[in-house]
């Protein structure tokens, strides 16, 4: 054990008084909400500042499929804000309509799902679950937040220049994006690109080490790995894939710095543009790729497994429940995060990649199917003969798993090599990677947000705004992503200002009208999301200690933690975080602190002789002693 | 039209709004009888998870049944059968899977609703259905993956000796062909000789060069096998060929391939679709800038090998188009250069005795 406020053989009341600094230990305006160490308020950082960009994110979208589903349109009512970019008929401007595209991906990808979702929840949840006080390094994560915060303020800065952002697609493939002579985004917006990514991989790297290293040495008594939350599960394995991956982004963003600004040929080779040939030779762009993707595809699961952990969570607790198959859904993240890792050439087979290490990565890929369907049909087992809850974070979880599952089988398709070849870079893929990677995670977020509302504001979030948030999301996102399938096997390419230049695509203007009509519905749901946010924090309801009547140890903390988490010693924890429905308790949810010694009626046979074990184990120690 | 649509939209968003702020306001009016642990809400939803279930599923299979000529390419090459038929199959494996797995988790969603004093089982695990449900998958995929192999070596295998040779470059926003001439082969290029003129950087003093021609159309025999040589001279191309179902990127610094053999010539494909006006496409498929979306390459499939042949005659040498750069062919080899790149003799004497040009 290695948190320092347990110390069960000392003294209980220089324990107590210890925890009582804590939480009267008053700093100012400055130190409490701004460069707070407080995982707490760090948390709300990055869920602000996440909530910010998804905003920022989603209206870029909006702005794009515009031009897609309304192609004739006049936009010049968008002139105050966009300016320079429509054209004088009114039009969006086609570079600035890659930038748009380019932008919304990198925000969504890093600064809402990454940042916003990570940064958010495992912030907040790691030391309140493990049972420890606060996280291992509180400086390093305030750092990590504010590395965050600058790297939003240069990226947000270079979607105001007069050259535009970086436009060459969210994977910045070079000679394009390291060519300024290729388009006008690849100038100054793209040196702010990668300025600020390699800013964000610092702050995420902070991040993670911290998580990693909280969640190994800090977990309170009894809080043995068998006994994690899958939340914890899920942001332990997403930490240790960010530090794994996220440093091989950076390699690859350094190498386009030298290659763009010091004349180096990293990824250059025979290039003739702008009426002369460039002297660079020997370099690769496959090389880019290669590395891009190494982190590119432990990134789908750096966003996808925070939101299955909270999804895990908030379905058993709802279904009142144990999770089904425990140790499968551990297995099953354990080996989506090893394969995750080997499987990143599969948006390679056909850029030029030697066809054998197609096979090899058609092979890995299809594998990597095995544990996701694991979890599908578990998440699945968990709701039969539940009694199911609707609170709006469940129904945001259900959507969550119902996208994971339209999503993710078509991945069966893209993973297969010879078939990609059709369906590669048409929207075929964005239809795939938007419902199980974007839409997923983000009901995730969002489904985190309503379920832990009541501890992060100790107010609860209305309801019934958040079922009208749901349903209009949920068929919003429907009707914006599964028509895009039909789309994409007619070959539509993406990243295409207009198709008709093609015979070939000149088809389905009707059904791009009706996902254009979605986005923009399912856009302005999110504002029901956000005026039910600022309402309820500060006029909603007040909330119980735990509202959700949850087993895992948060829902121990008072309505409002403070510093330090508990006013009193840390619980002790005794059990799993499933006890759902337990056959002859007396509720449906035991906590996670309760002993077996206190729940005879429930207890299974081996867990009759736990009994003794806790009797050794340390607070009760202590309990003994003071008789 | 439009601007009646958009501020159609604010007032619906604001009409949401003032909506919500109702709501909001009256919710925490009677806030204070409603102390259930769950509403009657939850029917509700549990009712819409069904409809939506009902409802999804139906207008799936009616709008895959409905628009299916919409949306399915007709193809036209000997390995897209092949891949085709391999979709087919995942898509059934898929849909069977997919339908179950839908309809079983709404349905429990649904079924499995709250009821005021029901206890939910307490089911931890259960091997068996684990262990089926991870090794049914497995088998399924492997059996996918397996016949996904066979045909991606297939295709991505060498290409015969005897098939057509054709070069297709990308550059910032167009494609051009290059057909390797009488001798078939093509001739070397160098990215420092391209000019304005030299568009190909061709390297003349390669001989193969000398008959090679260039096209701003990709004409294909039919029923022969081609092998594309791609290549790119600014930033990443890639040749989509979507009847054809060939993809294959343009790399600047490298040559990619892809062979196949087109099964129907452009008249083919017009009498099947029934439309008199039908042409094949080529389109770029990787971001390449502003004008990536209208990188159109047209793309005509003769009928036979001999109607091939007989336009590959009718095309002049880029060296006979440019004869000025018969400078650049080393002096001793200018008298063979003409005759194979069919320069007709009368210009001859004036190009011979000018100064031979070396590049750097």
């Amino acid at each position: 054990m290695a948190t320092i406020d347990i110390h069960p053989q000392t003294s209980t009341h220089h324990h107590d008084d210890h925890a009582h600094e804590h939480e009267h230990h008053h700093g100012n305006f400055w130190t409490n909400y701004v460069f707070s160490e407080d995982h707490k308020v760090i948390a709300k950082q990055f869920l602000i500042t996440g909530m910010a960009w998804a905003l920022i994110g989603g209206i870029l979208s909006v702005l794009f499929r515009l031009q897609l589903g309304f192609p004739d349109a006049d936009l010049s009512w968008l002139k105050p804000i966009l300016g320079g970019w429509l054209t004088p008929e009114g039009k969006i401007d086609p570079e600035f309509y890659l930038a748009l595209v380019t932008m919304h991906g990198t925000i969504m990808v890093f600064f809402v799902l990454t940042a916003g979702l990570s940064g958010t929840f495992s912030n907040f949840l790691i030391p309140l679950q493990i049972g420890a006080r606060d996280m291992a390094s509180g400086f390093m994560n305030m750092l990590s937040y504010w590395f965050f915060f600058v790297s939003s303020v240069i990226m947000f800065t270079s979607l105001f220049i007069s050259t535009g952002p970086a436009s060459g697609g969210w994977v910045i493939y070079p000679p394009l994006s390291a060519l300024p002579q290729a388009m006008q985004g690849s100038g100054l917006g793209m040196t702010l690109w990668l300025v600020a990514m390699a800013i964000f991989i610092a702050s995420s790297l902070l991040g993670s080490i911290n998580y990693i290293t909280t969640v190994i040495n800090m977990r309170t008594q009894g809080m043995s790995f068998t006994r994690l939350p899958l939340t914890i599960w899920a942001f332990f394995f997403t930490a240790i894939i960010g530090v794994l991956s996220f440093p091989v982004l950076f390699a690859a963003a350094l190498l386009l710095i030298f290659d763009r600004s010091f004349g180096t040929s990293f990824y250059l080779s025979d290039i003739y543009i702008g009426g002369e040939a460039l002297p660079n030779q020997g370099g690769s762009p496959i090389l880019f790729q290669h590395l891009f993707w190494f982190l590119g595809h432990p990134e789908v699961y750096i966003v996808l497994l925070p939101a299955l952990g909270i999804t895990s969570e908030i379905i058993a607790t709802n279904s009142r429940k144990p999770i089904f198959g425990y140790k499968a859904m551990v297995g099953s993240m354990l080996f989506i995060a090893i394969l995750s890792f080997v499987v990143w050439a599969h948006h390679m087979f056909v850029t030029g990649m030697n066809p054998f290490l197609g096979s090899i990565f058609t092979l890995l890929t299809l594998i990597i199917a095995v544990p996701s369907a694991v979890k599908i049909f578990n998440y699945v087992t968990t709701l039969w003969k539940g009694n199911i809850r609707f609170t709006a974070a469940m129904l945001f979880s259900i959507g969550l798993v119902s996208f994971f599952l339209t999503g993710g089988i078509t991945g069966i398709f893209l993973g297969n090599s010879a078939i990609d070849i059709q369906l590669h870079d048409t929207y075929f893929v964005v239809a795939h990677f938007h419902l199980v990677m974007g839409s997923a995670s983000f009901f995730g977020m969002v489904a985190g947000v309503y379920h832990w509302f009541p501890k992060m504001f100790g107010r609860m979030m209305d309801e019934k705004l958040g079922y009208i948030h749901f349903w209009l999301t949920f068929i919003g996102v429907y009707l914006v992503f599964f028509p895009m399938h039909y789309i994409g096997i007619a070959g539509f390419p993406r990243r295409y200002y207009s198709w008709t230049n093609f015979e070939t695509f000149s088809g389905f203007a009707d059904l791009n009208m009706l996902v254009s009509a979605a986005a923009i519905l399912t856009l302005s749901a999110q504002f029901i999301f956000l005026f039910n946010f600022i309402y309820s924090v500060f006029r909603g309801k007040a909330a119980s200690a735990n509202p959700w009547n949850s087993t895992t140890l948060e829902w121990t903390t008072p309505r409002n933690p403070g510093h330090g988490n508990w006013p009193g010693e840390i619980p002790t924890v005794y059990r799993w975080p499933y006890d759902y429905s337990k056959p002859g308790a007396k509720e449906d949810f035991i906590p996670q602190h309760i002993p077996y010694s206190e729940t005879p009626e429930s207890n299974l046979p081996h867990e009759n002789e736990l009994i003794k074990l806790e009797l050794n184990n340390g607070s009760i120690d202590v309990e003994k002693n003071k008789h | 039209m439009l601007t009646l649509i958009i501020v159609f939209g604010v007032l619906l968003v604001l009409g949401i709004l003032y909506f919500i702020f109702r709501i909001g306001n009256l919710v925490s009016l009677v806030k204070g009888k409603e102390e259930d642990e769950v509403s009657s809400w939850n029917s509700v939803n549990a009712y819409l998870f069904l409809f939506f279930m009902i409802g999804g599923l139906v207008a799936f299979f009616w709008y895959s049944y409905a628009t299916f000529d919409g949306y399915n390419l007709p193809v036209a090459s000997e390995h897209g059968e092949v891949t085709d038929y391999l979709w087919w199959i995942t898509m059934a494996v898929v849909i069977v899977a997919f339908t179950i797995i839908f309809i079983v988790m709404f349905w429990f969603t649904f079924t499995y609703r709250y009821e005021k004093g029901k206890k939910a089982a307490y089911f931890v695990d259960d091997h068996k259905l684990e262990i089926a449900w991870t090794v049914v998958p497995a088998i399924v995929l492997a059996l996918l993956i397996f016949s996904g192999l066979r045909a991606w070596s297939d295709i991505t295998g060498e290409a015969s000796k005897d098939a057509v040779v054709i070069e297709v470059v990308a550059q910032q926003f167009l494609w051009t062909a290059r057909y390797p001439g009488k001798d078939n082969l093509l001739g070397h290029h160098n990215y420092k000789m391209i000019d304005a003129s030299n568009e190909l950087g061709l390297d003349l003093a390669s001989e193969n060069s000398w008959d090679d021609f260039k096209s701003l159309e990709l004409h294909l025999p039919k029923g022969k096998e081609v092998k594309l040589m791609i290549r790119a001279k600014d930033v990443l191309h890639s040749v989509f060929l979507p009847h054809f179902r060939v993809k294959m990127d343009a790399v600047p610094g490298m040559h990619t391939t892809f062979k196949f053999i087109p099964t129907k010539s452009t008249a083919d494909m017009r009498s099947e679709t029934g439309n008199p006006n039908f042409n094949y496409e080529m389109a770029c498929t990787e971001i390449c800038g502003r004008g990536h979306f209208s990188m159109r390459f047209p793309v005509f499939v003769h009928d036979s090998l001999e109607d091939y042949e007989k336009w590959l005659k009718s095309q002049d040498s880029w060296l006979k188009q440019n004869p000025d750069y018969l400078k650049q062919v080393p002096a001793e080899k200018r008298e063979a250069a003409i005759v194979k790149a069919g320069i007709p003799t009368d210009s001859k004497e004036a190009i011979q005795q000018a100064p031979a040009v070396t590049l750097n």
